[in-house]
């Protein structure tokens, strides 16, 4: 299996603070990553450095090599490209207060796709492979936050994979959701494996179990233990990460 | 803390108005001469302002109404028909001129305190200074400036054009408090989105934010129209007191308030001064009306989150 | 789409927003620019002390003092601040916490509707009806010191008690629900405990206050009788700084001209000072 993603020696600073240590991740091609940890431990960060939503946070400075397929992503002269590739979803639903339809032809229009049956034929499959279009089909033009919660988050992932991205990072997408809308997600994560490499950061040690295949271990800044899920959580190395995956702290 | 001179329902923190504070028991009212007193002061001033106000708008409609003749509203004025036509046309085009200047200026400087500069910069701090000072100079002093600079140095004369430009000095700073306060009303989530999806700032202010701060912008846009409407003092210097339509940019223009102040120090005309007064007072009420509408559609247009 | 065209026009819109945001700066210095350098000549032709300490005002006769003026600006000002403050701080507690629900809507929209009308309505509605009750009840001509002090005081209210309002609201249910836990009185809960906590928002409220009925023209202008003489007492004409600009400026030239222009300056000084205060003031409240 290639590596999507390859993380060196990652350090991250906000002003003074140090958030990150010495990270040190492969991201392997169709497969889901999952970032654990307490509150506060830096995978969130993480994250947002994978496709630079971090150059929104002033006083942020990265040190080390983060490379998707190769390319070192600071040093990517397009941010904007990068984002298209390296699509997000966020804790919270945060759809835009448009139509449905509008929401997931936001992306491919901000990239340059005009053609109305063009952008039809995106809305419908994003939407069918987000596992939504059967509940919204006749109701594409209805405002996007009369949907429920998980809906939401949903449509959020259909506007996501709808610019076709190669990664799709979540970002504890499921947190502010109800358990059967969790398991639609989850559900939906395994589905687009297939099609994308996901890393997803979670608090939910059981959805790390059930959805994915690599689990890396975050505590304060520091990376650990990584490796694949069933070992990690089996056959843990280290005395912390045995610690918090049977619940002794965090 | 407040301090902007704005009033505006937009900036309600509290979700449900005073109703949040509202719980509290009143069952058992306090005996003790103190809290009688201090009731009956709370009391005796709420309500001594509200009938005060009330009397007002009422002594004004009672003695208007009579006034509202057809000849009230003559395409042309004289002093026997004291038409309020000519001067309400003039209002309209310096509320349009001003708008059209004041609105990009005023959305331009909130779209950088917000969305470009780094929050708390030096430039940024100087910039709301200035806004902070600017809405503080009263209106005779941006007349006095207006009919210095406007009038004389740049040779506009007392014309449309210098009233509406220093109409925009004066609502500038309405503008920019009531669009920045309504771009950080969009919640940042939304923004986030935007930038994930690859779209770039330009885009995400104009499809993202901007369309969020719709209602909060026009919301200042109504005030300014209101602050433009009611104003005399900065006028009369600038645009003048020509009761005529004003034909071109560059021709004196009476607008409504100053019409109304030219009849009421003439003391000739006390029916047709009430008029015109009810005639102010009902744009006033009504931009009022579409200034609340526009403060509730914000909050709920960004109420989800 | 064109990908260097995205960062083109980032910049394109950062410079007109930076173009934008700088109107406001240049405004401010212009107007100071402008009136100081225009009414500096006059102040030093009159003479600075003369200018200041004069009492009298008489552009026919030459004479040039503004003492009068700023006295009776103070003396309106204060007159005005000192019915309009309490009033308006009153008016936010009864809508915080005695107003009926299904009228908090009503009220506050009226406090913000007296914050809308024009100066101009209100003065021809104190020419109209207080200047003739003033005039009834206490003697006098009416148009006086009293009855500009007295209008000024309704028209600040709205500024008084929407800042009053927000920061009162701001306090929050605790602090009035430990006070009434101690068994205070409803009433001495709100002006002990409530009142105290929100002191901050209230006191901008009077400086904003202070500010807006020492820079009211048009409305003073119709009730005071403006007569440039030191105020003589509550039912005397008086002139403020601000009338004494509107009154002439339409026929003014040369050193009146100047010397009207000075007037403005000298109004724009103590409104600067004023925002200043309010400035360093809400910079210290941040501290805290």
């Amino acid at each position: 299996m290639n590596n999507k993603m390859n993380i060196q020696n990652v350090d991250l600073y906000y002003g003074k603070f140090q958030a990150l240590k010495n990270i040190s991740l492969d991201i392997p091609e169709n497969e889901i990553t999952a970032l654990i940890g307490p509150s506060g431990c830096g995978k969130s960060t993480l994250l947002k450095c994978l496709n630079r939503m971090n150059d929104l946070v002033p006083g942020c400075r990265v040190e080390g090599s983060l490379l998707l397929d190769g390319q070192n992503i600071p040093d990517l002269p397009d941010v904007d490209l990068l984002r298209k590739r390296v699509g997000m979803v966020f804790q919270k639903p945060n759809p835009f207060d448009m139509s449905i339809y509008d929401n997931v032809a936001y992306g491919p229009r901000t990239h340059g796709i005009r053609s109305r049956k063009q952008l039809d034929a995106i809305v419908e499959q994003s939407l069918r492979d987000a596992a939504l279009w059967d509940e919204v089909h006749d109701r594409l033009s209805k405002s996007a936050l009369s949907l429920s919660g998980g809906q939401q988050q949903r449509l959020c992932i259909a506007r996501a994979i709808a610019v076709s991205p190669e990664v799709l990072l979540m970002d504890e997408p499921t947190s502010a959701l109800d358990p059967i809308s969790t398991a639609k997600i989850e559900e939906l994560c395994q589905a687009l494996k297939k099609k994308y490499t996901i890393v997803i950061v979670t608090h939910n040690m059981q959805q790390a179990v059930r959805i994915s295949d690599n689990t890396a271990f975050f505590l304060l800044g520091e990376l650990v233990e990584s490796g694949k899920t069933e070992q990690i959580f089996s056959d843990p190395k280290d005395q912390r990460t045995e610690d918090y995956i049977t619940g002794r702290f965090g | 803390m407040k301090s902007e001179t704005v009033l505006q329902p937009v900036s309600e923190n509290s979700p449900n108005d005073a109703g949040s504070l509202k719980n509290t028991s009143k069952s058992r009212r306090a005996r003790d001469l103190q809290s009688r007193f201090l009731r009956f002061l709370t009391y005796g001033f709420a309500m001594l302002t509200f009938s005060l106000l009330l009397y007002m708008i009422m002594d004004i409609v009672i003695r208007g109404i009579p006034g509202l003749k057809p000849s009230l509203f003559s395409w042309t004025y004289n002093s026997k028909n004291v038409s309020l036509m000519p001067a309400l046309i003039n209002t309209l085009y310096m509320v349009l001129f001003s708008l059209l200047l004041s609105i990009p200026l005023s959305v331009g400087c909130a779209i950088f305190l917000v969305e470009f500069s780094k929050p708390k910069s030096r430039f940024s701090e100087v910039i709301l200074m200035a806004v902070q000072t600017l809405s503080g100079v009263p209106s005779i002093v941006f007349g006095l400036f207006g009919s210095i600079f406007f009038v004389r140095f740049c040779h506009l004369g007392l014309s449309l054009t210098s009233g509406a430009l220093t109409m925009v000095m004066m609502v500038l700073p309405l503008g920019i408090k009531t669009t920045q306060e309504a771009l950080r009303e969009v919640p940042a989530s939304r923004r986030e989105a935007s930038y994930g999806l690859g779209a770039g700032k330009v885009r995400t202010i104009f499809r993202i934010v901007l369309p969020g701060a719709m209602p909060g912008i026009l919301n200042g846009i109504v005030l300014s129209t209101g602050r433009i409407i009611g104003e005399s003092a900065a006028l009369i210097f600038t645009a003048g007191t020509l009761a005529k339509a004003a034909p071109d940019l560059l021709s004196s223009a009476r607008t409504l308030a100053v019409h109304m102040y030219a009849l009421s120090s003439e003391g000739l005309y006390i029916q047709q001064t009430y008029s015109t007064a009810l005639v102010l007072l009902a744009v006033t009420i009504a931009l009022n009306a579409a200034s609340g509408l526009a403060g509730r559609l914000m909050k709920r247009k960004n109420d989800h989150e | 789409m064109n990908r260097i065209s995205t960062k083109t026009s980032e910049n394109i819109m950062r410079f007109f927003c930076l173009l934008a945001s700088v109107i406001s700066i240049i405004s401010v210095a212009m107007i100071c620019f402008f009136l100081f350098a225009n009414g500096w000549p006059a102040i030093s032709q009159v003479g600075f002390v003369q200018f200041f300490t004069g009492t009298v005002w008489q552009p026919s006769a030459g004479e040039y003092g503004i003492l009068p003026m700023i006295c009776a600006t103070g003396a309106v000002t204060g007159l005005a601040i000192l019915t309009g403050f309490p009033a308006g701080v009153l008016c936010a507690v009864y809508l915080v916490y005695e107003c009926p629900k299904k009228m908090y809507g009503f009220f506050h929209g009226a406090i913000l509707l007296m914050a809308g009308i024009p100066s101009v309505v209100y003065g021809f509605f104190g020419l109209t009806t207080l200047v003739p009750f003033i005039r009834n009840t206490f003697g006098g001509r009416g148009m006086s010191l009293l009855a500009a002090g007295v209008l000024l005081g309704f028209m600040i209210l709205p500024t008084v008690a929407s800042i009053s309002l927000t920061s009162i609201q701001a306090v929050g249910q605790e602090i009035y629900d430990g006070s009434r836990a101690l068994g205070s009185s409803h009433e001495k809960s709100i002006f002990h405990s409530v009142l105290p906590a929100a002191r901050g928002g209230i006191l901008a409220a009077l400086i904003l206050g202070l500010g807006r009925a020492a820079g009211e023209t048009m409305a003073v202008m119709m009730v005071a009788g403006n007569q440039p003489v030191m105020p003589a007492g509550l039912l005397e004409g008086v002139r403020t700084l601000t009338s004494n600009i509107a009154m002439e400026m339409g026929y003014a030239a040369g050193l009146q001209r100047e010397a009207l222009i000075a007037t403005g300056a000298v109004l724009l000084l103590i409104i600067l000072l004023i925002n200043l205060l309010l400035s360093v003031y809400e910079r210290k409240g941040k501290m805290v």
